[in-house]
């Protein structure tokens, strides 16, 4: 579990997120809704630890995280997966050593079966018959998925994933909706997941946030959204045409 | 000024970071044979050339200087081999290679952290100092004494070729000359600051690009003041050192 208390973050004495407070659960996928530059992606990486709060704790079960030594932050990490919006594959690698990479470090596994794994992964992100190939020489929406493959590549115990699915087709952004949903609770990982597509949001929407200018200012699930009083999320969750027309028919 | 210190701490900081045991030797001679590849391999055509002529012009300018009849030929021999050994083959080829070798591994280090590749490597528990930057200083500072060495023999048979095909002097005497008075501790006394200015270069570009920030504008700016800075040091610690050593 990874719980979040009354988190500041500023840049330059901007306040980008204000007191924050939220609990993510293993076994569930939570999501982070809201618009473009609410603070979504400044949330995520105060939870791993790439940004420092200006305030407030974050909890990994009973670990203060934000106070830690790095030393000590590293042993979670590797229990972490995390996919970057911009997917930050490593282009010295193929896509296959990009998955491997990470097992290199921390498994005594052999070569064939570091590949095995690799190929596990990528089955389940519904790519193959990439291996070989440079995160250049792929779409932005393979490397998203070559991103997800790597961060499932050692079975973390927390996932983070940055707007899994911007870039992806209808089709494959189901797919992988229901891929995180699925090992999330395989595997009962913590899953934190920021995005704005309403489509995720339907789908696999067990435990919603919603980030406003950034303060969370309303919380649940996939089927209190739609009968919430909460003006700014009626705006952002019945942004177009076809949502308003249902809404009004109820 | 405050920056400066700033800066020096900083750059402490990441040392201590790069400076631990690798999480598997086995990563790190992976690492370490791609970088001598990308850093030593690739810079010996460019080290060649220029060693080779300035072994040349060296040996053109003292013979022009010494038409003397009383001064005996073979200190052009003797001239030759000092100006290569003292200073050129390790100060200026180390300032050639700041630029080489320093913009290429600022770059390189510093588009990772903007893609945040760097970032990626953290979260997964991967100390990305060692993993990045210890090989490369390694290589750097282990292989720079050896491109020191070759530049100087190089040197050596550049002004050896001018010789033979103008004839300013007998080969024989250029021979007698380089032999002359030869001290080998100039050699390792230079092989030696050849070891320091590479550590240098290595560290301060890897320094800069690991801080790198505001997007490709920003990595072009850091890798300018990594190849500034670490100039500048080469020529400070060139000072130290040839006072402490000589
Ligand atoms: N490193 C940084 N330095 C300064 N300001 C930043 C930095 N990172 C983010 N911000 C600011 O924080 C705010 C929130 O940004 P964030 O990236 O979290 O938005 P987001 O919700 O993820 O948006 P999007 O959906 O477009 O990705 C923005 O106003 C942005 O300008
Ligand atoms: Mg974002």
């Amino acid at each position: 579990m990874i719980k979040v208390q009354n988190l500041y973050k500023e840049f330059d004495g901007r306040n980008v997120l204000n007191n924050i407070n939220i609990e993510f659960k293993p076994g569930e996928c939570s999501l982070i809704i809201g618009a473009s530059g609410s603070g979504k992606t400044v949330l995520l990486k105060n939870l791993v630890g790439l940004y420092e709060p200006e305030k407030g704790d974050i909890w990994y079960d009973n670990n203060n995280f934000t106070r830690m030594p790095l030393s000590q932050k590293k042993i979670f990490r590797k229990e972490m997966g995390m996919l970057f919006q911009q997917s930050a594959l490593f282009d010295f690698a193929t896509v296959e050593e990009n998955i491997i990479f990470p097992m290199n470090f921390f498994t005594d596994w052999s070569l064939e079966e570091k590949l095995e794994r690799a190929n596990f992964c990528l089955k389940r992100v519904n790519l193959e018959n990439a291996n070989k190939l440079y995160p250049s020489q792929i779409s932005g929406g393979m490397q998203k998925r070559v991103g997800i493959a790597r961060a499932i590549a050692l079975n973390p115990k927390y996932l983070f994933c940055d707007e899994p699915n911007s870039g992806l087709d209808p089709t494959t952004s189901i797919v992988i909706d229901h891929l995180i949903k699925e090992i999330t609770q395989e595997y009962n990982i913590t899953t934190v997941i920021n995005t704005h597509d309403m489509n995720s949001v339907m789908e696999i929407g067990e435990h919603i946030g919603f980030i406003h200018k950034g303060e969370l200012i309303w919380q649940g699930n996939n089927k209190e959204i739609m009968d919430s009083e909460c003006q700014p999320l009626n705006d952002f969750v019945f942004a177009n045409n076809l949502a308003r027309q249902l809404k009004k028919r109820g | 000024m405050k920056k400066l210190f700033d800066i020096a701490g900083d750059y402490f900081l990441l040392m201590l970071r790069v400076f631990r045991k690798p999480e598997k030797w086995s990563i790190f001679w992976k690492q370490f044979w791609t970088e001598s590849n990308k850093l030593v391999i690739d810079s010996l055509v460019i080290v060649s050339i220029i060693s080779l002529s300035v072994g040349a012009v060296i040996v053109i300018q003292t013979a022009s200087n010494l038409e003397s009849p009383f001064i005996p030929k073979l200190y052009v021999g003797v001239m030759a081999r000092e100006s290569l050994v003292l200073e050129f083959c390790s100060t200026m080829i180390a300032l050639m290679l700041a630029g080489k070798i320093g913009s290429n591994i600022s770059s390189e280090i510093g588009s990772m952290r903007i893609t945040e590749q760097i970032d990626a490597m953290e979260i997964m528990g991967v100390n990305s100092a060692n993993f990045l930057i210890l090989p490369k200083i390694c290589v750097a500072t282990f292989f720079g004494p050896f491109l020191m060495l070759m530049s100087f023999f190089i040197g050596l048979i550049g002004g050896g070729l001018i010789i033979s095909v103008t004839g300013i002097i007998t080969l024989a005497q250029y021979v007698e000359g380089l032999r002359f008075a030869f001290k080998a501790y100039y050699i390792f006394y230079s092989m030696f600051k050849m070891g320091v200015f590479c550590f240098i270069i290595a560290s301060i570009s890897s320094y800069f690009g690991y801080n790198a920030k505001g997007g490709s504008l920003g990595v072009g700016k850091f890798s300018t003041q990594a190849i500034v800075i670490s100039s500048t040091l080469i020529l400070i610690f060139d000072l130290i050192l040839t006072k402490l050593l000589l």
